[in-house]
């Protein structure tokens, strides 16, 4: 009998995602013993100090290229690039959500359980402090997001999943005001992920059912192994095709990407905006770095096989995000449907099939997430006594009566149509770039006719904002705190910077482009 | 002197005073314009100095500039002229401070911030330099996108009737020209090794098949922008909606981004798919001549009528364009620069009149002459040098494009004279309608109508006035500067103009 032997366990480098889940333990203590009134600005504290402390701790490990704790995690440059990139954009996020100056309380409702629309739920709308286990919530999405990127074979991922998605599910049904949707997006959230964690898990299986093949063959999930089977094809391929199909289904659905985006308009329109601008940016950072993972490590070598229908995938999404983003009247759902559209240009990126192809994809990702957050920090500005006034018809004439923070928001908006000189250019030119290179211009064809089509929603909130007149419903925008004027600024300086100086950023990417096997 | 950065500094200097403009306070807009206008003088007065510093008979591309900026996609920002690009640039530095006098007094009547607007006409100045100065693809692109900003703010935020409709539909049209760019940008880049610097990239040999794409690409975006003929819906709106003195920049240097980055990228980047498609665009351009000429006799909107003579006028530049012969191309260019001026002062014009009756509809003039001698006198001259009569510098132009087309084309070169009895039409009657004839009542009961050309307008329109004379009868300081660069474009595609087919020297001596 042979001795139990552990693996051995490389703690500096996993030390960003324990600080992350260690602080997300210690929110639950601080809900339990810390007075209430206190409790908010210790849950900000803690969260913010741990998120920085991750940081710090991934730029030390820049240099890491290895495979830890039994071949569960990779640390390499994706990985480490994109860890950093969620840990920037979700301290940027923790800004936003730890806002109360724009409302009184915070954005969040002070007691879940209290039936909506009831005489308490009105009571506590009008200013109790709102719910601080948001804040270990979110430390748990962003430490299952950290693991999410890094796993090295499915089954991490698929647990690193759960990890993420479970809070998140549960802080969508956080808002303070207009409660009933912001339950139905929770929910209808949850359904559709659960469903897609399923498909993910049957998928996993048919590839491990695929490595085992011939009778003798070590049979396993970890990538390297899947690599090896898909070059020497030890059993059917209908294993392989159905499970990478599945597997494929399982993160498309958290990318957002058509046609498994049906979720999308929503919970982005239900959600707390800034959970909304949390998992725009965030999400979609781990989604796609999964997606990069499991597709340039795992099935490499079935790239001819998976390429075409991903591909159509990405063009679909695009048409949809771009077609239907022309239809929307609610600003929310708007930047939801752009946020799709956003995808399909990232799966363009995802499928060059070379080193480029990867810088680019990551390059987009923290690009559009600073935008993204921006986006949603000045949605939550634009507010009357209801709360937020995110129907279209309200953000009329605004550049009038706020021109600074319509200008920020028109700025935004031409980054997302991909003017120069703006992120939203240098990231497109970067996935575009990459995919003609890698040979898939019938792709980079589909990416510029729907950005064509996706820049007359952007351009009708700008005429709608500058070019019409304020109507008696008009709000007029918040003064923000320094909490959301941080992230604002950060948002929009970072917009900017990387569409005038983006070569800082593609050089570290480029060095990052690399996966370990 | 040669050494001095004279492109950044010229790209650059607009910028800055667009932000002094922008941030000096709401309260005091006469500042506002006196700086601006101060600060587009001082750009001028650059120009004027590059422009004596340029050495004829030198270099096809002088005073070029490079300095990295995105090394991992061979990004520079790399500026050089040649002779087109300098008098495209001298054309800007000129116009852009007669429109910022022109329009002294167009931003008060909207409820907008007057600063801003001068501030967004320098914004556009530096984005117009820089799209000519450029001599990196991906620069250029930049700019040729950027530029589409602070124009739709202009039509949007300050101009008259259907403003909104008329910036959205300015923006989406140029939007979409601009992404085909950008694939064929994209494509460029690939296919000729991961570089956007014009001078390798015209050297690049790329096969037959993915030039023509590439060729497409640039065409289609320089088409809607140039306008021609079927992309040009885009234009009547847009100049009608503009206030006047940012439609004169919109049709006057604008435009002539398209029929520019013909010359300059499609040409010579491409010149077998040029060649393949030159019947295509020749095509195009005879049918804008003849069609847009109709559409304007039929306007009854000053604006919109003078948007529609541009348009046959960018058809006879696409015709001289692609007849490829150097007469041609040279009447082209020259073409571009009188129609500039031409175009430039009818809209400076047409706004004056527009502004002291505040209507643009030719049937609300008539008899106006009476009235205003000086103005419907001057409205007269810059309508005949659109028609280009002879003696004035469109008529050279229209010529030189005429005689260079016949001798390769006859067909196309007929049916485009046809066009120049067509504009005869459309500007004689307008200028009956307004300012002839009997004496409309309502005129006489208008303010404005009492005032003829007071100091400062006589200021704008005397330079230009005078330009077009001089130009009309010794084109040559032009000319020498445009032909080299022609020539070298002519080269660039291999076509070498026919031999004259009457008397060679040979058939003489027998």
């Amino acid at each position: 009998m042979s001795e139990l032997k552990l693996p051995s366990i490389d703690y500096a480098a996993l030390a960003p995602t324990l600080i992350l889940l260690g602080a997300a333990l210690v929110g639950v203590l601080v809900e339990a013993f810390v007075p209430r009134r206190r409790r908010h600005v210790v849950q900000l504290a803690v969260a913010l100090l741990a998120v920085l402390g991750a940081l710090t701790m991934v730029v030390l490990n820049a240099n890491d290229r290895l495979i830890t704790i039994g071949g569960a995690i990779a640390i390499d440059g994706p990985a480490l690039f994109l860890q950093g990139a969620i840990l920037v954009l979700a301290a940027m996020a923790l800004l936003l959500i730890g806002e109360r100056s724009v409302e009184r309380g915070g954005a969040f409702v002070a007691q879940a359980a209290v039936t909506a629309e009831s005489a308490d739920d009105r009571r506590q709308a009008e200013g109790a402090p709102g719910a601080t286990e948001v804040y270990p919530l979110i430390s748990f999405a962003v430490g299952g997001m950290l693991i999410f990127v890094a796993a090295n074979d499915l089954l991490t991922m698929f647990i690193s999943l759960e990890v993420l998605s479970l809070p998140l599910y549960l802080l969508c049904a956080l808002a303070r005001r207009r409660r009933l949707l912001s339950q139905e997006a929770a929910m209808k959230y949850f359904l559709l992920g659960a469903y897609a964690s399923a498909f993910f898990l049957f998928g996993v299986a048919l590839v491990y059912g695929f490595t085992a093949g011939t009778p003798g063959r070590t049979a396993g999930v970890d990538f390297a192994t899947i690599h090896a089977a898909v070059a020497e094809s030890p059993s059917s391929s209908v294993l392989l095709f159905g499970g990478m199909a599945l597997i494929a289904i399982g993160l498309l659905f958290k990318a957002g990407a058509a046609p498994f985006h049906v979720w999308t308009p929503d919970v982005y329109q239900g959600a707390p905006t800034p959970i909304t601008g949390f998992m725009a940016a965030c999400t979609k950072v781990a989604a796609f770095g999964a997606l990069l993972r499991v597709f340039h490590v795992a099935f490499e070598g079935a790239r001819w096989d998976f390429t075409p229908v991903l591909g159509a995938v990405a063009v679909l999404t695009m048409l949809v995000g771009a077609v239907l983003a022309v239809t929307q009247t609610d600003i929310k759902r708007l930047l939801a449907y752009s946020s799709i559209a956003n995808a399909g240009y990232l799966l363009v990126g995802v499928l060059a099939p070379t080193s480029d192809g990867v810088s680019g994809t990551m390059f987009y990702l923290v690009a559009y997430g600073f935008s993204v957050l921006a986006a949603f920090a000045v949605v939550t500005l634009v507010r009357d006594a209801d709360g937020e006034a995110t129907h279209l018809s309200r953000w009329a004439g605004l550049g009038q009566r706020s021109p600074f923070y319509a200008g920020l928001f028109t700025f935004i908006l031409l980054a997302f149509a991909g003017i120069p000189l703006t992120s939203g250019f240098t990231s497109k030119f970067a996935v575009f770039s990459a995919a003609f290179d890698g040979g898939q211009g019938w792709l980079v064809i589909a990416g510029v006719l729907t950005s064509m089509v996706l820049a007359f929603p952007y351009l009708r909130v700008v005429v709608l904002m500058w070019l019409s007149e304020p109507g008696e419903s008009t709000p007029a925008v918040v003064m923000p705190g320094w909490l959301t004027s941080a992230a604002l600024t950060i948002g929009v300086v970072a917009t900017l910077v990387l569409g005038v100086f983006p070569q800082p950023l593609l050089d570290l990417a480029a060095g990052a482009a690399e996966f370990v096997r | 002197m040669s050494d001095f950065p004279f492109l950044s500094v010229l790209t650059v200097a607009p910028l800055v005073g667009a932000l002094v403009v922008a941030v000096l306070p709401r309260r005091r807009p006469e500042l506002a314009k006196q700086v601006a206008l101060g600060w587009s003088l001082l750009v001028l007065a650059l120009s004027v100095v590059m422009w004596v510093t340029w050495q004829t008979g030198g270099d096809r591309f002088q005073f070029r500039e490079s300095y990295p900026w995105i090394p991992n996609w061979g990004v520079n920002f790399t500026f050089a002229a040649d002779g087109i690009a300098l008098v495209m640039l001298m054309l800007i530095a000129l116009l852009v401070p007669l429109v910022i006098l022109a329009s002294w007094h167009d931003a008060e009547s909207s409820k907008r911030s007057v600063p801003v607007y001068f501030a967004l006409l320098l914004v556009l100045e530096c984005t117009m330099i820089g799209v000519f100065a450029a001599a990196d693809v991906f620069l250029f692109y930049v700019f040729f996108e950027v530029m589409l900003v602070p124009m739709y703010f202009l039509i949007g935020s300050y101009g008259g009737h259907q403003r909104q409709y008329a910036a959205v539909k300015f923006f989406l049209y140029s939007l979409v020209g601009g992404l085909f760019m950008l694939a064929a940008v994209i494509g460029l880049w690939v296919v000729g090794g991961k570089t956007f610097d014009w001078a390798a990239l015209s050297e690049v040999d790329i096969s037959t098949g993915a030039e023509r794409w590439l060729f497409l690409g640039f065409f289609i975006a320089f088409a809607i922008k140039a306008p021609f003929f079927p992309f040009h819906t885009w234009l009547p709106d847009a100049g009608g909606a503009a206030p006047a003195g940012a439609a004169a920049l919109l049709v006057g240097v604008l435009d002539k981004v398209g029929t520019f980055g013909l010359l300059r990228y499609c040409l010579p980047l491409f010149p077998d798919a040029a060649k393949w498609f030159a019947p295509w665009a020749l095509a195009l351009g005879v049918i804008g001549i003849i069609y847009a000429a109709l559409l304007a006799i039929g306007q009854n909107d000053l604006k919109r009528l003078v948007s529609y003579t541009s348009i046959a006028h960018f058809g006879f530049i696409g015709v001289g364009i692609f007849a490829f012969t150097s007469q041609a191309a040279t009447g082209a260019v020259l073409y571009m620069v009188n129609h500039g001026l031409a175009t430039g002062l009818l809209f400076l014009v047409v706004g004056m009149l527009v502004a002291r009756r505040g209507s643009a509809l030719i049937s609300d003039f008539g008899g106006a002459g009476k009235l205003v001698p000086l103005l419907a006198g001057v409205l007269f001259f810059a309508g005949l040098a659109s028609l280009a009569l002879p003696g004035t510098a469109p008529f050279i132009s229209e010529f030189l494009v005429l005689i260079g087309t016949f001798s390769v084309n006859k067909p196309v070169a007929v049916i485009a004279t046809l066009g120049v009895i067509l504009a005869a039409a459309y500007v004689l009657w307008m200028v009956q309608r307004t300012t002839q004839g009997t004496l409309n009542p309502a005129l006489t009961e208008v303010e404005g109508m009492k005032r003829d050309l007071n100091l400062r307008e006589k200021v704008v329109v005397a330079p230009l006035v005078a330009l077009i004379v001089l130009l009309g009868f010794y084109p040559k300081p032009v000319t020498d500067v445009i032909n080299p660069a022609v020539q070298a474009t002519m080269q660039d595609i291999g076509k070498t103009d026919p031999a004259p087919s009457a008397g060679t020297p040979q058939e003489a001596s027998r």
